[in-house]
């Protein structure tokens, strides 16, 4: 009965011995807090906010009239008066504000998507919920020619309904990533048609409106948007860190992360509604911005070298992207362009390449 | 609903005349069932004999629509779902390692229901995965990524995240299934080993040589029901062979460990020796 392998039994460990995780960990154990972090993620997520910092000063010197970054910083800290206080802060700084925060939101929402459905495909903008909180806007501006804040409701109602749909459409004894995602194509195309259908039907001036929406910008965004907006972002973001640890566990499957204490239904709707939900509140407020839910994750995944889909570096790299999405679309254009215009220039060649290597990979 | 107590009597974790099944599909009906405290035991059955949604009832994975499943003394489904996770490990049959995790975070995931949001890598956490690698002999390939490793060595780290689960009782749902023989054996005797230091270990297995020549205690199930249950010499004989498994064969004893050993007779055979436990079929 003798193999090589019979020493289940010494499980002595080494006083003061290390787990190594094959990288380096940060372990901070102290008041009660005790937390395990790569440290490549930290590092990551740090150069990533510095580099957001830098554009947003850049973008916040960038303009009709140019400023110096001196300028910038000394009007940001309140050290401005007259013109260049206006510039920065009452002009330039809600669209950078509102660029970073919705980025963010976009990465997380991503982020919490693709994790939950173990599938790099799973985007709002591709299942539909993105498409579904349009033809919530379109039937605001469109049938009821709401305001401004009707509007935002109706794309908020649109995308959730959007969810609920593709999630009964695609229940069948709970619900498989996959399915859903075929579901949600599917739900995608439909909508996509509806939407098109409801701006024909329209006239001219509402579907001039439409279209402006509906192709994603930060143009004119107010502070009133950014901190309503940055509002509902910060509890969802905060939501979706508390959801974090089952989001990590239900990564080994259903099976696996029940029988370690997670509650896996009431989990995985919680995730959906948060990941909706963050999709929901960017479209509402700016019109859909696609594509950055799609890639941020994965860019993040590939920085940070981490197994998981990490929140925290692919929020920093959404907020990142879109803030320079939204400065190429502005300034770096012929002619300026909505922010939507460019994420779906980029993203669409990241989705070419994606679907290129996913079908090599299973052939 | 009463606070879960854990009392001194009858085995921790019991089926009691429960009917479980996916849906509206009933697999078994009024099925009872003990799992002896500090066994090894294994449940045998052809394929559909309800086995898988046995260890499923044990581990609270699928609820009875009548019945219960009492663990400590208590309905399992009175515990809070980390209360369980504390008491019962499960290693499913088909889970998911993401892509490029290494093998020591892979077994911390097993820390879950000790940990909380503001504690998440204490001492004994650090202490379990170490205890759980070491026991497991994956400590060499603590820092390698699983998707590089062998079967066996991916099995046994699977078998490390669910031993840092701390848990008494262990439920394998055909851990042997997809290995070649030698790393069966040799994931079979660690299993055996654990159940030296004192877990209490159920497994669903294919293998009636390699269930009778460990377990201490063999369940027999066919069409959802129990047909035999008790130490294995009792209950691998001919007999229940053929009706369980509708097989014709010769139960001879194991020449190095001296339990009972199946061999098939196959269609037309008849045995060339004579054996000397004259069970034949």
């Amino acid at each position: 009965m003798s193999t090589s392998f019979t020493h289940a039994r010494a499980t002595q460990t080494a006083p003061g011995e290390r787990v190594d995780f094959g990288r380096r960990v940060l372990v901070v154990r102290r008041r009660g807090i005790a937390v395990r972090l790569e440290w490549r993620s930290v590092l990551v997520c740090a150069a990533l906010a510095l580099a957001a910092a830098g554009m947003a000063v850049l973008a916040l010197m960038t303009g009709s009239y140019r400023l110096g970054p001196d300028q910038v910083l000394s009007a940001l800290a309140g050290g401005e008066t007259g013109l260049v206080h206006d510039i920065v802060v009452e002009w330039r700084l809600p669209r950078v504000a509102a660029a970073l925060v919705f980025g963010a939101a976009l990465g997380a929402s991503g982020a919490v998507l693709q994790s939950l459905l173990r599938n790099p495909l799973a985007d709002p903008g591709i299942i539909g919920f993105t498409q579904g909180s349009y033809t919530g806007a379109l039937i605001v501006i469109l049938v009821v020619n709401g305001t401004y804040w009707q509007l935002v409701g109706g794309a908020l109602l649109g995308g959730m309904a959007t969810a609920l749909a593709v999630y009964v459409l695609a229940y069948k004894q709970g619900v498989q990533g996959f399915r859903l995602i075929v579901v949600g194509i599917g739900v995608s195309a439909m909508l996509e048609s509806l939407n098109i259908w409801l701006v024909l039907k329209a006239d001219l001036e509402q579907a001039m409106a439409a279209a402006a929406w509906g192709a994603g910008s930060l143009n004119g965004v107010s502070w009133d948007q950014v901190a309503i907006g940055g509002a509902a972002i910060t509890v969802l973001l905060l939501l979706a860190g508390l959801l974090s640890r089952p989001m990590r566990q239900m990564e080994l499957g259903d099976d696996a992360a029940a029988s370690q204490g997670v509650r896996v239904a009431p989990a995985r709707l919680w995730l959906i509604v948060v990941g909706v939900a963050l999709t929901a509140t960017v479209t509402a407020a700016s019109g859909p911005i696609v594509f950055i839910s799609l890639v941020a994750p994965q860019i993040a995944r590939r920085l940070a070298r981490t197994a998981r889909i990490a929140l925290a570096p692919a929020a920093f790299v959404g907020a990142l992207l879109c803030l320079a999405a939204d400065y190429i679309a502005q300034h770096l254009a012929p002619t300026p362009l909505p922010v939507g215009v460019v994420t779906v220039v980029l993203g669409g060649g990241y989705l070419g390449w994606l679907l290129f290597t996913e079908a090599r990979r299973r052939l | 609903m009463s606070t879960p107590t854990s009392t001194g009597d009858g085995p921790r974790l019991r089926v009691e005349s429960a009917t479980i099944g996916y849906d509206k599909r009933v697999i078994s009906e009024g099925l009872s069932a003990a799992i002896p405290d500090k066994s090894f035991t294994v449940i045998i059955g052809p394929n559909a004999c309800g086995k898988s949604t046995l260890l499923r009832g044990l581990s609270r994975l699928l609820k009875p629509s009548a019945g219960r499943v009492v663990l400590d003394g208590a309905d399992i489904n009175s515990f809070k779902t980390k209360e369980v996770a504390k008491r019962v490990g499960l290693l499913p049959q088909t889970s998911v390692a993401p892509d490029g995790i290494t093998v020591a975070d892979l077994v911390a995931r097993g820390r879950y229901p000790h940990q909380g949001f503001m504690r998440q890598w204490t001492e004994d956490d650090e202490r379990a995965v170490l205890r759980a690698m070491h026991q497991t002999s994956v400590t060499d390939l603590s820092g390698r990524a699983v998707d590089e490793l062998s079967g066996g060595q991916r099995q046994r780290v699977w078998v490390a995240m669910a031993l840092a689960q701390h848990t008494g009782i262990m439920l394998l749902d055909e851990p042997t299934t997809f290995l070649d023989i030698t790393h069966q054996i040799e994931l079979m005797e660690l299993f055996t080993d654990l159940h030296h230091v004192g877990h209490t270990l159920v497994a669903v297995l294919h293998d009636l040589n390699h269930a009778a020549r460990y377990a201490t205690h063999l369940i027999a199930m066919k069409e959802g029901r129990i047909v035999a249950e008790g130490a294995p010499e009792q209950v691998v004989t001919a007999e229940l062979v053929e009706e369980v498994f509708g097989l014709r064969c010769l139960v001879v004893p194991d020449p190095v460990a001296g339990t009972p050993q199946v061999v098939p007779l196959g269609r037309d055979r008849t045995p060339r020796f004579e054996v000397e436990s004259g069970s034949r079929g």
